[in-house]
């Protein structure tokens, strides 16, 4: 009985969770019920996961109103994998909170702090299961208010700025998504994705498609920080109490790269995207552009989550370039980095958080000779940068070897040489913070390490559980890999007519 | 070309950049959301009017008026009003907070307080 009502469970548990912990007030009840929470959630994605791989599509009519009056929930293999990338993060980066947060965010704001996460987390599931494209808007809202408010809640007063920032940005690409939807409204009278799909062919070629279309990209790209739209992302993960920019950069710019795929495939169609506007092209320079301009300011940033920050737009760039093949090995790359630049990233920013959480500062050049203090976290930060390079037994790698094997096959040599040239940017960026740390003699600040502080012991947890997936999908990458080939597979197979 | 027939979507346009002007423009804070605001509603303008049908009346079945105007729009419409007044209520929050922060919520000066 209550397996057949998973997928509504899995979006109203977080979000009749966030008022409780209004109400639980004391700062440790609540994180243990949120944590407790998100790893229900990441149970009940793995169950879905499994009904999904079993039985194929999962058609959830939202309080018994059937599709296309009723609200519809759709799982296919995409939204269950991104559903388990997104509570796995959500749940192990949750379980080390506490700790860093206590540090970062004044007391009596934390329970503040939880109820924004779980909102969050509720928009960022309802994303993925929607099959309704207005649902959708308003989902977008919900994780876009609950980010802002996460962001503004920390006590450095830059924060309050990138957040204002990130909420004008934010707002205008939401109008613009609302402005598609609308207009997908308009000229097909339904807003359940699948029906606008197969409506879409009696009204090709005319200008209001197109509109919606060009409207919905430039929406989708300020949410998900494609370059040149990525200006608010920059300061809003480095002001940001850092489980915060751990979180956002684990899931919420993944999640709108998975409405990008959704909408592009199984909304607008591989036809009326790739064929009648060539967006291929349009995507594919903007996606070169931003991973080079993003490693570029990478390397120029002195604070670790600014760098970490350019990174994410960098990385974003592959992803998108994926996309952008408009080929099934394409989009199977694309999500195999979705997948890996997740654990990557949140591997990264947590080993940054410990660095903090110990020093108090981000800056490369007051750490120097943190390595001799703090061998095992600064090894942990070298397997997680080695992996954002990109360099062979770790996930890094299988993301670009399929995504330069997938550049190879449709002929762009000039793709590959971005992708090698990008991973000479990225060996710099990390190696500046490599280098000070390993072989500068110890600073004032590394030497003023507390030794009796209390070790985070659960934030460590949380850092290796990230760098031994790291290594883990470096070394069998079958779990991830066949499961975006299988997902790549089933697009084209659906929604490409061949 | 029809100007008059398509004088909603005219309307929708003028007010949608009126809207992003002002945010893009305005220094002050506060007028950036107005702008935010007004750029919305233009928003709602274009939900809305899409739904009307000449001579419908509200969406009542009867004998004596078989045409009606569509009435999802505007179901719509009130829930995207609601994501609207929420994004303002958040955004003055944090503008209240900048204030304090900053003790001005101009940007230029809080760009020159940031810089320092």
């Amino acid at each position: 009985m209550i397996n057949s009502h998973l997928p509504v469970l899995q979006v109203l548990l977080p979000l009749i969770a966030a008022p409780l912990c209004v109400i639980l007030r004391q700062s440790v009840l609540s994180w243990l019920f949120a944590t407790l929470i998100c790893f229900l959630s990441f149970i009940i994605s793995c169950v879905l996961f499994n009904q999904v791989l079993e039985s194929g599509v999962i058609s959830y009519a939202l309080g018994g109103w059937l599709s296309p009056w009723g609200i519809e929930y759709r799982l296919d293999k995409l939204t269950a994998f991104m559903l388990l990338i997104i509570n796995g993060v959500a749940a192990i980066v949750l379980l080390g909170a506490r700790e860093s947060i206590a540090d970062e965010i004044s007391s009596d704001r934390l329970y503040l702090f939880y109820t924004a996460f779980l909102l969050n987390l509720t928009g960022v599931l309802g994303v993925i299961m929607t099959g309704d494209a207005f649902n959708l808007f308003v989902f977008i809202e919900i994780a876009s208010l609950s980010s802002y408010a996460m962001i503004s809640i920390g006590n450095d007063r830059r924060c309050l700025y990138a957040a204002f920032k990130y909420l004008i940005f934010g707002t205008i690409g939401a109008s613009f998504i609302l402005i598609s939807v609308g207009l997908l409204y308009a000229v097909t009278g339904t807003l359940n994705m699948v029906d606008i799909f197969q409506r879409l062919p009696d009204v090709e070629n005319t200008k209001t498609l197109t509109t919606a279309l060009v409207f919905f990209v430039v929406g989708i790209g300020i949410k998900a920080a494609i370059f040149p739209l990525h200006l608010w992302l920059p300061d809003a993960y480095s002001y940001s109490p850092s489980i915060v920019s751990t979180f956002l950069a684990g899931t919420t710019t993944k999640v709108f790269v998975y409405v990008l795929i959704r909408f592009i495939y199984s909304v607008f169609g591989y036809e009326t995207v790739f064929v009648q506007e060539a967006m291929s092209h349009v995507l594919m320079i903007l996606a070169c552009a931003g991973i080079l301009y993003g490693s570029y300011l990478a390397i120029q940033q002195d604070s670790l989550k600014r760098l970490l920050a350019y990174s994410s737009v960098a990385q974003l760039g592959y992803m998108l370039l994926g996309i952008s093949l408009a080929t099934e090995a394409g989009l199977a790359a694309g999500l195999i980095h979705v997948f890996n630049h997740a654990i990557i990233k949140v591997a990264l920013f947590l080993s940054v958080i410990i660095i903090i959480f110990y020093t108090k500062t981000d800056s490369i050049s007051k750490l120097a000779g943190l390595a001799k203090t703090m061998p095992l976290l600064m090894l942990s930060f070298l397997i997680g940068g080695l992996s954002l390079i990109g360099v062979p037994l770790t996930a890094g790698f299988v993301s670009k070897w399929f995504l330069i094997k997938a550049s190879f096959e449709n002929g762009y040599w000039g793709l590959v040489v971005v992708i090698v040239f990008s991973s000479v940017l990225a060996i710099i960026y990390i190696w500046k913070f490599i280098e000070v740390a390993y072989f500068k003699e110890p600073d004032k600040v590394v030497i003023a390490i507390d030794g009796n502080q209390k070790t985070p012991y659960l934030l460590l947890f949380s850092l290796f559980v990230f760098v031994i997936a790291n290594v883990y999908f470096g070394l069998d990458s079958s779990l991830n890999v066949d499961m975006a080939n299988a997902i790549a597979q089933d697009f084209y197979l659906d929604f490409v007519v061949q | 070309m029809d100007f008059l027939g398509l004088f909603n979507y005219w309307v929708v346009v003028i007010l949608m950049m009126v809207g992003l002007y002002i945010v893009i423009a305005h220094k002050n804070l506060v007028k950036k959301l107005i702008g935010i605001n007004i750029f919305q509603t233009s928003i709602f303008i274009l939900f809305i009017s899409m739904g009307k049908v000449t001579g419908g009346t509200a969406p009542i079945l009867s004998e004596a008026n078989p045409v009606y105007s569509s009435p999802l729009p505007h179901v719509l419409i009130l829930t995207a009003i609601v994501v609207g007044i929420s994004t303002t209520a958040l955004g003055l929050a944090i503008v209240i907070r900048i204030y304090h922060a900053y003790g001005t919520v101009e940007d230029d000066e809080i760009q020159r307080e940031l810089s320092d």
